[in-house]
């Protein structure tokens, strides 16, 4: 048997389809010296690859998942281990269609193609299927089915074959070697392993063997059951592996995936079935596969009714039994999106938590990541660094994929919250907020007031200046207290606890350089400044945008949003230079909001300092004594706005936060200051001034210029990114970002509807629009603008569209609503001269 | 033919197809990882329990002693056929040979007694867990019937005489075949039919059927089991055929003495 190379410059873990896929495009981009490992034999080392059922549908809400299943189609095309089948996804409920016109835009903001079909239309291409149960169906001609051990077999051999890899197949790894934060070596049951680089690709083992290098992989292996059917006379005699169409009976959380003569039917209906890794059984204990656990009958009874019930003369016909069935085994984790990335380890990478449908696009992502620091397709949604402490538990991961794994098939609102494992991280006020009627949704593990039932009073008073919502969808997480609570604060002042922000501080010598060349903003500024900066990677897209303050001359402070706060932190402690420390500090400030006409008599009415214009610029910060029952506090004042208003972000320490909020509360009472919820921050407030948002408008595939962000100069000192942004300067867009608003809310039905998100923009009568860079033009951002009495979207355009009063459209739930451009740049809708903020 | 009813005891054994384990008490085996099943001995005899019964219009009951999860095999044995079914309540391994036929013969007794008779009763050869081989022949001591161990097929077939049951099975010396008048006890040997897998209606069938609960007849007295104990490992002997095209000749060799390929035929 094969010994293990004594060294290499990278160890991949794993030859499922990512392992694979990983070596092959390492090996096409250069890299040698690649050493594979697996637990197991080849082809099928028995990891989920191994039992999967191997279809694809292509329509994801993510337009990250989408692109990298997209891209992996692509690859299996390319690979000839594609077979195109079609496939429905049928509704049983007129709820479920609904849904299926939600997937619909998907697919058109994504470019898919696809249409809602009739009953009909789906028995006349699976005529085994009862029509009189289903009223509807979302059918995606390109869906199909891959033979992803072949695929990874010939990526694999591709590598090998270019002298760039050796696999080594049954070979156990027992330890990771850390030496200094960087990885060192890896260590195996047939010996120990050198590199520089090591990527964990191994699938529901990956948390094993993550532990093995103190880093956690937050994933859970969970139990998805398969059945398979037949021999059905019905598919005898057909042609190849699959002939018919699959359906996704969404109703049922089922699928009916023809395979040869038989019929799988797979079920994510049942109860979630976790497993630690490590009780995961041994090759040698495992009948089937470590990945094939025995079938519970129990579990999977209820979705056997509702498969017959779907396709009775199919699965009921003479001779077809349930010749197989396996409780498979499948990677879980707590927001769905995959583990990519480099860990806290330099130079230890994860490719975990993906299934077959995005294999081969991670793989390239990966690799590409791993090559040039960035990917073509924009992963930042999977990127390890995502995950807070609280989310590293195996208790959340547990409690969360218990709580989704239902949801699969779900019908998930794009605002919907979870329930478990929440109260994990509570502002110093929450007790005052909660005795409020604060509505709760949770960022990063802290619950954050989104509304507060306490301003119901205000509703009435603006009445239909709050824009009801007449449609339970369009309102379901949603309250029309938000639109009131923004018109309140438009008129005196609001409050709002933005504890949850993500704080650390760079100092030491090396502080200014590292911020510097981190920021594209200028930040050699005076001591007590304020910038508001974008941060790109290498190829000149966005990794955040943020502000920096200066505290002194060798201390910056960053405020990032807390939930990309921990990849910032990341982002920035990688990039330190000199003598220069990163010092967490979230957990020490509480972060509170006042903005409003308001904001300076209230504030001045608490403390001694000079809180006028002259005295306290816009783009400023400084400590103040503010007064509070308890006594004076010290507070960082800094004086930025992202409502569009008057005001400050004030930091203070945690034990001094609940003290400053209710003074602020009972001191703005008498101006008619209310508390105010995350809806007016982060959307009406923000969508009235045109505001970006990073992971909505902005991310890794926008440009600053496309994005409408560029400032007249570039700062002289380097930064990453910097060149490509010159270059993106010179050359024009190929897509701009646009302010836009609905023009009639009215449906067919008379009923008025409230675009939320995602909806693709066509032309007035429905065509599509292309930008420079094939991409179909969607809303970013969806939200009322209670002041302008409109409800106002953000969408990148091709250019051509990108002019001030361009009629256009917004298709919601397959239905077109007349919208207009009204900005072309970052000119505000509201206040574009921003002369409330003086 | 008159109808015949059949009764086929089946237990809960762990799935031993792979690496055994042990509990820790080493009284039986651990199935947490294989899962849990019923023997292969067991599973013909359901299948021939379903074929005789249903050729002559009878019912085919099967029982189980053992705890609630064994009501799975139970279910099982419905999904492919069986119409009625007995648990037992107990725990299995407090069970021993004696205890379990002692068992199974109130049951016939009682069943006999409420106008339901199992003229035919079938029983796997030995257990896949405790490999006792003694059930058969204590329950045929027990109900005072002819008892024929080790028949991989039977069938009833109707004489002057009335209906015989006819097993066969492999002896020393060859085919070995007996035939017995009803009612009669018969243990099934693997081999002589192919047990049917569920159909999706069978399946569906078999949740609706009532299962009858009982209590044991008395107290186990226990099997007097000390502790199971693992052999040594048997050194895996593998065995390189060759690499390559080259090597197809004589993999085509095994797969014939495996009996998987016929000689001569060659593929279109």
């Amino acid at each position: 048997m094969a010994d293990v190379p004594g060294t290499a410059r990278c160890v991949v873990i794993g030859a499922g389809i990512v392992g694979n896929s990983l070596v092959h495009h390492l090996a096409r981009l250069g890299w040698r010296d690649i050493v594979q490992l697996d637990q197991g034999p080849l082809p099928n080392p028995g990891g989920s690859t191994g039992h999967a059922s191997n279809f694809i549908f292509l329509t994801d809400h993510s337009r990250e998942i989408t692109d990298l299943t997209l891209d992996s189609v692509a690859q299996y095309k390319e690979l000839g281990v594609f077979t195109e089948s079609g496939g429905f996804e049928v509704a049983r409920t007129e709820e479920r269609m609904e849904e299926l016109r939600r997937r619909m835009s998907s697919a058109k903001a994504w470019g898919i193609e696809a249409e809602m079909v009739s009953p009909e239309f789906v028995q006349e291409k699976v005529p085994f299927l009862d029509k009189d149960q289903i009223v509807g169906a979302f059918w995606q001609p390109g869906v199909g089915v891959v033979d992803s051990l072949r695929a990874g077999t010939i990526m694999r051999e591709g590598a090998v074959a270019a002298g760039a890899l050796t696999t080594v197949p049954n070979v156990e790894v027992v330890g990771l070697d850390v030496e200094d934060g960087r990885i060192r070596r890896v260590r195996t049951d047939k010996g120990d392993i050198e590199a520089e680089y090591v990527v964990i690709a191994c699938g529901v083992w990956s948390p094993k063997i993550g532990d093995m290098a103190g880093v956690s992989i937050p994933l859970t292996p969970a139990v998805h059951q398969m059945i398979s059917v037949g021999p059905c006379p019905q598919l005898a005699g057909q042609q190849g592996e699959i002939s018919f169409p699959i359906v996704r009976d969404m109703d049922t959380y089922c699928y009916e995936r023809q395979h040869g003569a038989d019929m799988e039917v797979g079920s994510y209906a049942h109860r979630a079935i976790l497993m630690a890794p490590e009780d995961i059984p041994t090759i040698e204990q495992s009948k089937l596969s470590p990945t094939e656990l025995p079938f519970t009958e129990e579990d999977f009874d209820p979705q056997l009714e509702q498969a017959y019930e779907l396709m009775p003369e199919l699965l009921g016909a003479d001779g077809a039994e349930i010749r197989y069935a396996i409780n498979g085994l499948l990677s879980l984790t707590c927001d769905g999106a995959p583990i990519l990335g480099e860990s806290h380890v330099k130079g230890l990478w994860t490719a975990s938590a993906v299934w077959v449908k995005e294999g081969p696009g991670v793989g390239r992502a990966v690799a590409e990541w791993m090559t040039q620091g960035w990917s073509e397709i924009d992963v930042a949604h999977s990127d390890i660094a995502r995950f807070h402490e609280h989310q590293k538990r195996r208790e959340h991961t547990r409690l969360r994929t218990t709580e989704s794994f239902i949801k699969t098939y779900g019908i998930i609102h794009p605002n919907e919250q979870y329930e478990s494992d929440r109260n994990q991280r509570k502002a110093p006020m929450y007790d005052s907020q909660e005795k409020l009627g604060a509505f709760f949704f949770e960022t990063a593990g802290w619950e954050r007031p989104h509304w507060y039932e306490s301003n119901a009073d205000l509703v009435e008073q603006y009445g239909e200046a709050v824009m009801p919502r007449e449609h339970e969808w369009d309102s379901r997480w949603w309250s029309p207290i938000i639109n009131a609570e923004h018109l309140r604060m438009r008129e005196a002042a609001g409050v709002i606890d933005l504890t949850a922000f993500q704080v650390f501080d760079i100092e030491g010598e090396g502080a200014l350089e590292s911020v510097q060349q981190t920021c594209v903003a200028q930040c050699d500024v005076a001591v007590g400044k304020v910038i508001y900066t974008p941060v790109l990677d290498a190829n000149g897209g966005f990794r955040s945008d943020l502000t920096v303050m200066r505290l002194g001359d060798t201390h910056y402070r960053v405020v990032t949003g807390g939930a990309h706060g921990p990849a910032d932190r990341q982002w920035f402690g990688d990039h330190l230079v000199g003598e220069a420390t990163l010092t967490e500090r979230t957990d020490d400030v509480a972060t509170i909001g006042l903005w409003g006409p308001k904001a300076r008599d209230i504030l001045a009415s608490l403390t001694d300092a000079d809180v006028s214009n002259e005295g306290f610029p816009m783009l400023s910060c400084r400590e103040i004594q503010v007064a509070t029952a308890g006594g004076a506090v010290t507070v960082l004042a800094s004086r930025i706005s992202y409502v569009g208003e008057l005001g400050w972000e004030l930091y203070v320490a945690f034990e001094d936060a609940a003290a400053l909020w209710d003074a602020l509360l009972a001191t703005g009472d008498t101006h008619g200051t209310r508390p105010m919820g995350i809806g007016v921050y982060g959307t009406t407030g923000r969508i009235e001034k045109g505001y970006r948002a990073y992971g909505f408008e902005l991310d890794a595939e926008r440009s600053i210029v496309e994005a409408g962000m560029q400032r007249p100069k570039v700062k002289a000192a380097d930064f990453v990114g910097r060149d490509a942004y010159l270059a993106q300067r010179e050359a024009s867009p190929k897509t701009v970002l646009c302010t836009l608003t609905v023009e009639d809310h009215t449906s067919a039905s008379g009923v008025k509807r409230y675009m939320l998100g995602g909806e693709p923009i066509l032309t007035r009568d429905g065509g599509t629009l292309t930008d420079g860079h094939g991409h179909h033009p969607y809303v970013t951002t969806a939200g009322s603008a209670p002041s302008l009495g409109k409800h106002v979207l953000l969408a990148y355009l091709p250019p051509e569209q990108a002019e001030i009063g361009t009629e256009l459209a917004v298709s919601y739930m397959e239905e077109l609503y007349p919208v207009v451009v009204r900005s072309v740049d970052a000119t505000a809708l509201f206040d574009p001269s921003n002369e409330r903020m003086r | 033919m008159a109808s015949v009813g059949v009764l086929v005891c089946v237990k809960r054994v762990p799935d031993i197809t792979e690496e055994v384990a042990l509990t820790e008490d080493g009284q039986s085996v651990d199935g947490r990882r294989a899962g849990f099943t019923m023997s292969a001995h067991e599973e013909c005899a359901v299948e021939l329990a379903v074929q005789v019964a249903g050729g002559s219009d009878g019912e085919a009951t099967v029982l189980t002693i053992g705890d609630a999860d064994a009501v799975e095999q139970l279910r099982n044995a419905l999904a492919v056929g069986c119409t009625a079914a007995t648990h037992v309540v107990g725990e299995p391994f407090a069970f021993g040979p004696a205890d379990v036929a002692r068992e199974i013969a109130a049951v016939v007794r009682d069943h006999e007694s409420a106008g339901r008779s199992h003229d035919l009763v079938l029983l796997g050869n030995d257990a896949a867990d405790s490999g006792d081989f003694q059930v058969g022949i204590r329950l045929a001591y027990e109900l005072g019937r002819p008892v024929v161990n080790g028949a991989s097929t039977v069938a009833v077939e109707d004489t002057p005489e009335g209906p015989v049951v006819v097993a066969v099975g492999e002896g020393p010396e060859g085919q070995e075949t007996y035939r017995m008048p009803l009612p009669a006890v018969v243990t099934i040997r693997e081999g002589g039919v192919e047990p049917r897998y569920p159909s999706v209606p069978g399946r569906l069938k078999a949740k609706k059927i009532p299962i009858e609960e009982r209590q044991p007849t008395a107290e186990p007295a226990g099997a007097s089991r000390v502790r199971m104990t693992l052999p040594p490992p048997t050194p895996s002997a593998v065995q390189i055929l060759g690499e390559g095209p080259e090597a197809a000749p004589a993999v085509v060799d095994v797969l014939e003495k495996l009996g998987v390929l016929t000689p001569g035929k060659v593929a279109p």
